[in-house]
């Protein structure tokens, strides 16, 4: 009737296992109620849940993201707390077979449920705004995408209380993998978690991509749009082509594992490594996914705060989009130690050289935005120039892990933590972090707390040092990744500097939350009545904040680049753009389709794992009937008549219903 | 959609690329391509990994010994058949005409149908003759490979009959005509999937 599912998946004799799921049961529990006390479930159901508007979903990406950030990083630190403790004779607290579903899931929620929902959240939010659009073309896919993340992220957190995790790293390479060591459920609960969200990601990739590609305000060619719509039509492509070949990978995968399949088994003409070179045909793009669009924030940061347009705004496009094509030739030297050969090994070795070109172009077209301007140390800008900083470091350390001979020594060592750490820290995390800051305002209508704002990046910062340049040490004496004890105490220290560092990481997640609630709390005298808290030069700024469902009621000309800081040098502002004559606007009608649908993938992926066949024809037949009456909907739109947005316009700009 | 609204013709001097929000017809046909092509970069992945196993065979037969290779003649003539029947379909749904749609419509299911059982016939033959997707690497590359076109042409055919339902319910509409787009391109790749695995699979057995 249940498959494998019996009581003795419950964990009950780990207490930290537990514990964690007690408190995180009693938040959920505590937060539902409040909701429910407080009569929220009307409001959050209508404007949020089955809302199809691209900044409401992009807002909720950006919280699940930072929802997740906590979770991943308590693993992370249970991981610097194990290691700072289990030196020669110490064990530490943590058994190995707990130790390695931690770092397993470490890493796969930092990528598919952390960075992945901050980048997509940041993405689907400003897009539009910057082309000028009132939507992404397909706006009920969008909330489907977000939903089916969703359920990823609820199937990834289910592991922690019923069953278990994998232990297999965050790529779950065979034949570990494989039922014949694996045996039990955690590699199926991280192969269904993926497969779902996968899906979601693929469908937001095309999405965002189409919006790009086909829906721009008039005006808007290729060379006049905002280089974060670039940087972000880049790493959409490479959704649109890469993650495929990770469903691909997964689904034969699955195959071997329940259907007694041999692509990748150890016996019957099976071949291991060929998932390690399919997963990472998809795996090396994924780091370009995340890197380009924060790229593409750093650049509107650098531009807004020196108060210049962009230095050398065709080759910082020539560079995205060469880094993009690139990007699917370099992924061998994940595995130099494979044994391809010198002349493959030398090929992509070479190639992963050339790739650091473009994106030091990128540096100095930063640099000399800088340079010469009238910069304003905010929020948004300190994270700048600690990626670049930061980042550099990280990219050489890449560079030199690019020569073949040179990474059979530092292969699968902490060296290579570090140096991913390097760029995924300092490059996605720290771009995530100056997002958030920069369009905050533009989504809620007020601004963050800026001395908050700073002590946020101060720990980050200092706190990434101190807990990775450690490793790069560590790496060099011969510490391995994934280890849960070591035997040489002289290395005891450095994992001690490493753990202060973990801590000062925490210290900055908490007062992330503390720099909100502050915020939210003080909200009134932060308001932002412009629109345009920053003096900012692309469309997104042309519009009262929040801005309205519709985002333009006309949709502006656009003549240049930094579109609207020309409209603003010729002496007009936003109240003028938004002026009227207003016309009647089709937006489209909320819908519930994503939510059900998520929930029935939970249900199917649920039931695969566990094998409860009955639930998994249940949930893949109740997905098919959610279909079937969305293609029988034809009530997508609603019509906003003239009247309520002038009126809302009226509210916002009162001088101009006088005029 | 609204993104229509405020379209206007333009002179011939702005280009394309400058001249606002594409209709909504254009934007749903692109949107479909690029699902096309991530899932025909879902077949390279498969094709990849056929290319690598399938000589791998475990000391069991190779596909030259196992293929029929005028089972697959047929096979291949239905599927393409289908796809001129479903050219046909397209024009008669241009027409707007539902008689001619759905006389096309029916025979593009038959042929359709008629493949997959063909399909059918041959895996269950493999199957049951001991030669399962279990027995070596290379069936497991094959089984997937071609058993992916399959499901794929399951949900064609499937599709084909919602759309059949769609018409009578909803008439031709533009909503349904953008589908019925859609769909012509799917069937249509199915198609130039179908004459790579004819190619690799089958004439290429050794």
């Amino acid at each position: 009737m249940l498959g494998k599912l019996t009581w003795a998946a419950i964990p009950f004799d780990q207490p930290i296992v537990m514990g964690a799921s007690g408190v995180v049961g009693l938040a959920i529990a505590a937060i539902l109620g409040f909701v429910t006390v407080k009569g929220w479930w009307p409001y959050l159901w209508r404007e949020w849940i089955t809302s199809v508007d691209h900044k409401r979903i992009g807002v909720m990406y950006f919280l699940l993201g930072l929802v997740m950030l906590v979770r991943g990083f308590s693993d992370a630190i249970m991981m610097r707390t194990q290691l700072a403790l289990a030196a020669g004779g110490a064990q530490g607290y943590l058994p190995p077979e707990h130790y390695d579903q931690i770092f397993s899931a470490h890493g796969t929620i930092m990528i598919f449920f952390v960075a992945m929902p901050f980048v997509i959240g940041l993405m689907n939010f400003v897009v539009p705004l910057q082309l000028g659009v009132r939507d992404v073309a397909f706006p009920v896919l969008n909330n489907v995408s977000f939903w089916l993340t969703a359920a990823g992220v609820l199937l990834v957190n289910l592991s922690l209380f019923v069953g278990e995790f994998a232990r297999t790293g965050w790529l779950a390479y065979p034949p570990l993998s494989e039922l014949a060591y694996s045996p039990g459920v955690g590699v199926d609960y991280y192969l269904w978690s993926l497969q779902i969200s996968g899906l979601g990601t693929l469908l937001s990739g095309i999405n965002l991509t189409t919006t790009i590609l086909k829906l721009r305000a008039p005006g808007m060619g290729y060379m006049r749009m905002p280089v974060f719509c670039w940087t972000a039509l880049a790493s959409n492509l490479l959704v649109v082509a890469a993650f495929p070949v990770m469903t691909a990978t997964f689904a034969m995968l699955l195959l071997d594992r329940y259907c007694g399949f041999h692509f990748f088994t150890n016996d019957a003409g099976g071949n291991p490594m060929m998932y390690i070179n399919l997963i990472w045909i998809w795996g090396h793009p994924e780091v370009y996914i995340l890197i380009l669009p924060a790229f593409g924030m750093f650049s509107e940061v650098v531009a807004t705060f020196s108060g210049k347009p962009l230095f050398g705004y065709r080759s910082m496009v020539m560079a995205t989009m060469v880094i993009c094509m690139l990007s699917f030739v370099v992924w061998l030297h994940h595995f130099f130690t494979m044994g391809a050969g010198a002349n493959v090994n030398g090929f992509f070795g070479i190639m992963t050289m050339i790739i650091a070109v473009p994106t030091g172009v990128k540096v100095f077209n930063w640099l000399f935005t800088l340079y010469g301007g009238r910069i304003r140390f905010s929020v948004p800008i300190h994270w700048t120039l600690g990626f670049m900083v930061t980042f550099v470091i990280g990219g050489m350390t890449g560079v030199l892990m690019a020569i073949p001979p040179a990474d059979f020594v530092l292969h699968n060592s902490l060296f290579l933590i570090a140096h991913f750490h390097n760029t995924a820290i300092g490059g996605v995390v720290f771009g995530a972090m100056a997002g958030y800051t920069y369009w905050f305002p533009k989504a809620f209508g007020f601004k963050l707390d800026e001395r908050l704002g700073k002590a946020v990046f101060w720990c980050w910062f200092i706190g990434f040092y101190l807990a990775f340049m450690p490793l790069y040490a560590l790496g060099l004496m011969g510490a391995t990744r994934r280890m849960q004890h070591y035997s040489d105490p002289h290395w005891q220290p450095l994992m001690l500097v490493a753990f202060s560092g973990a801590i000062l990481i925490l210290l900055g997640i908490g007062l992330t939350v503390v720099q909100l609630v502050v915020s939210i709390r003080t909200r009134e005298r932060r308001r932002d009545l412009t629109g345009d808290p920053w003096n900012g030069r692309t469309l997104e700024w042309s519009m009262p904040s929040p801005p309205p469902a519709w985002n333009f009621a006309l949709l502006p000309p656009v003549e240049t680049t930094d579109a609207y800081w020309a409209i603003k040098q010729q002496g007009h502002d936003s109240a003028q753009l938004t002026a009227g004559p207003y016309v009647p606007v089709h937006v489209p009608r909320s819908n519930p389709t994503g939510f059900f649908l998520s929930f029935l993938a939970v249900v199917l992926g649920f039931a695969l794992i566990w094998h409860i066949w009955w639930m998994a024809i249940a949930g893949l037949f109740g997905s098919l009937a959610v279909g079937l009456v969305q293609a029988w909907r034809t009530d997508a739109e609603t019509v906003i008549s003239a009247e309520e947005v002038a009126a809302f316009y009226g509210k916002q700009a009162p001088e101009e219903i006088a005029a | 959609m609204s993104m229509v609204d405020q379209i206007v013709p333009y002179p011939k001097a702005v280009p394309l690329s400058m001249r606002g929000p594409a209709p909504t017809r254009v934007v749903v046909g692109y949107g479909f391509w690029l699902f096309l092509l991530s899932d025909i970069i879902v077949f390279a992945a498969l094709f990849a990994v056929y290319a690598v196993l399938s000589g791998e065979t475990n000391g069991g037969p190779p596909g030259a010994a196992l293929f029929d290779k005028r089972h697959v003649f047929i096979e291949t003539a239905c599927l393409l058949a289908s796809s001129v029947t479903c050219g046909f379909t397209s024009l008669a749904v241009q027409r707007r005409d539902t008689i001619v749609a759905y006389l096309w419509m029916t025979a593009t299911f038959v042929l359709g149908a008629a493949f997959l059982s063909l399909e059918h016939s041959e895996f269950a033959q493999m199957s049951v003759s001991g030669n399962g997707p279990s027995r070596s690497a290379f069936l497991s590359a094959f089984f997937t490979l071609v058993g992916t076109h399959g499901l794929h042409v399951t949900i064609g055919l499937a599709w084909l009959l919602i759309m059949m339902l769609q018409v009578a319910t909803l008439g031709f509409r533009p909503m349904v005509m953008r589908r019925f787009f859609c769909f012509g391109l799917f069937w249509h790749a199915l198609d130039i999937v179908w004459i790579g695995v004819f190619t690799i699979v089958y004439l290429g057995a050794r």
